[in-house]
């Protein structure tokens, strides 16, 4: 099980660095969605159908999206000479990258070892959750009955997001 | 324990693209592959050895479930991520048509 | 923009039709099977714009669908706020209380008002993502006519 979680994000890394060092833009689209097609396997093996079924009709529809948006711009990677701002930048990152590693490696020591959660908050979802939603997907359960709040707050952000989208092509600027 | 250090590698992988890289749809896929990390972390946390699919079965009252919590939590997160990827999105096309370039550098001399 | 060729539209007539079925299938279905609002309203979403890919928009009034699925959008969520708020009028007074009886867990007219939430979340999803795609379609086609 952790074998077969393992070998599958490590093709997800190799892919996500190559999205982030190709040359043209399409491979670069195209090896991300390695990254969101090995997620689909990772949801399967975790035994989340419901989220297998989102993602990977997500990841197609930003695929066409992107694909879209880059078709219609230009192609080529903007490599000019090389920057003395380069520099600075990896620095900086790999600095951010060694301090931002050692703080999650700490903070590893509180969790519960992979696979033997408490569920400390889910077991009163659990129990019994059946009778009271009268639900029996349990994740719809909780997702309109106990959590209710929450799904408004998020369908609040889709709608947010599209009326954004619509503001920033919609509107007609000056010539 | 490995699985938790391998998805914090992949969380890290997409900060080095968002620090270090110039071109606007290279930023946005790094910001995507951040997202991706941080749902499969939430995924992580709710598995449990020989659990089942977490929708009750009558024939098989005393199963042992997969923590439903974290599984709600991500699916809304999708579909939200969905949306503002597409709103990115549209701000570089915007910005591509005003300016003609994806380079961050030159747009910032661009304006001054 | 152009449509594809003769092959690519018979073959989307014959699929198109079942990908809507299958994503109304997830939606009412979401209380017994793995699915609901979120994961149906995206594939509803999906068939529509396999439909425009492969057939082009020079045939359609474009602001005129982009209209129509706006006001599908902030329709979906204010029925299922309005909803909510009926919670707050019968029986316990509290909001999202679930109110309508909940029959037996298993059979397809159960789970109280769990159904009516995944149908119209799954409506706000769907038109939310094909206003998003129809946004971008316009804002490209515009910019080409100039």
């Amino acid at each position: 099980m952790e074998l077969a979680l393992s070998v599958i994000l490590v093709l997800m890394i190799l892919g996500a660095l190559f999205a982030i060092h190709a040359k043209d833009l399409l491979s670069a689209v195209i090896s991300c969605s390695i990254v969101g097609y090995g997620l689909v396997i990772c949801f399967l093996l975790l035994r989340a159908p419901d989220l297998a079924i989102v993602q990977i009709v997500v990841e197609t529809i930003t695929l066409v999206i992107m694909v879209a948006v880059v078709l219609d711009s230009t192609r080529q990677e903007p490599f000019t000479k090389p920057d003395p701002h380069d520099y600075v930048a990896i620095a900086t990152a790999l600095l951010l990258i060694v301090s931002v590693f050692f703080l999650l490696k700490a903070a590893t020591g509180s969790l519960d070892p992979f696979g033997e959660g408490s569920m400390r908050m889910a077991k009163h979802y659990i129990e019994g959750a059946a009778d009271k939603t009268g639900s029996a997907n349990l994740v719809t359960g909780v997702i309109f009955d106990f959590r209710g709040y929450d799904t408004l707050g998020e369908a609040t952000v889709l709608v947010t997001a599209v009326l954004g989208a619509l503001t920033i092509l919609r509107i007609r600027g000056k010539k | 324990m490995v699985v938790y250090l391998l998805c914090f590698i992949l969380f890290l992988v997409g900060l080095y693209g968002v620090v270090t890289r110039r071109n606007l749809v290279k930023i946005v896929i790094s910001l995507s592959i951040m997202e991706f990390s941080v749902f499969l972390f939430l995924a992580l946390i709710g598995y449990v050895h020989d659990g089942v699919v977490p929708i009750v079965d009558p024939a098989n009252p005393d199963a042992r479930y997969v923590d439903p919590l974290p599984q709600a939590m991500v699916l809304t997160a999708i579909v939200i991520g969905l949306a503002t990827t597409a709103m990115l999105m549209s701000v570089i096309i915007r910005i591509y048509r005003k300016y003609k370039t994806l380079d961050i550098r030159e747009i910032k001399n661009l304006r001054g | 923009m152009k449509g594809m060729t003769l092959i690519v539209k018979k073959t989307t007539q014959l699929i198109a039709g079942i990908v809507f079925l299958y994503g109304i299938y997830i939606i009412v279905h979401g209380h017994l099977t793995p699915g609901g609002g979120f994961a149906g309203g995206v594939i509803v979403a999906g068939s529509f714009i396999l439909l425009i890919l492969a057939y082009g928009s020079d045939f359609m009034h474009l602001t005129r669908e982009e209209t129509g699925s706006t006001i599908t959008e902030n329709l979906g969520i204010l029925l299922a706020l309005m909803i909510a708020l009926a919670g707050m009028i019968t029986g316990i007074k509290v909001f999202f209380f679930n109110w309508l009886p909940h029959g037996t867990v298993g059979e397809l007219v159960s789970a109280g008002v769990i159904p009516l939430y995944n149908i119209f979340v799954g409506m706000e999803v769907a038109a939310s993502i094909l206003t998003i795609f129809l946004a971008l379609l316009i804002f490209k086609e515009e910019v080409t006519k100039w």
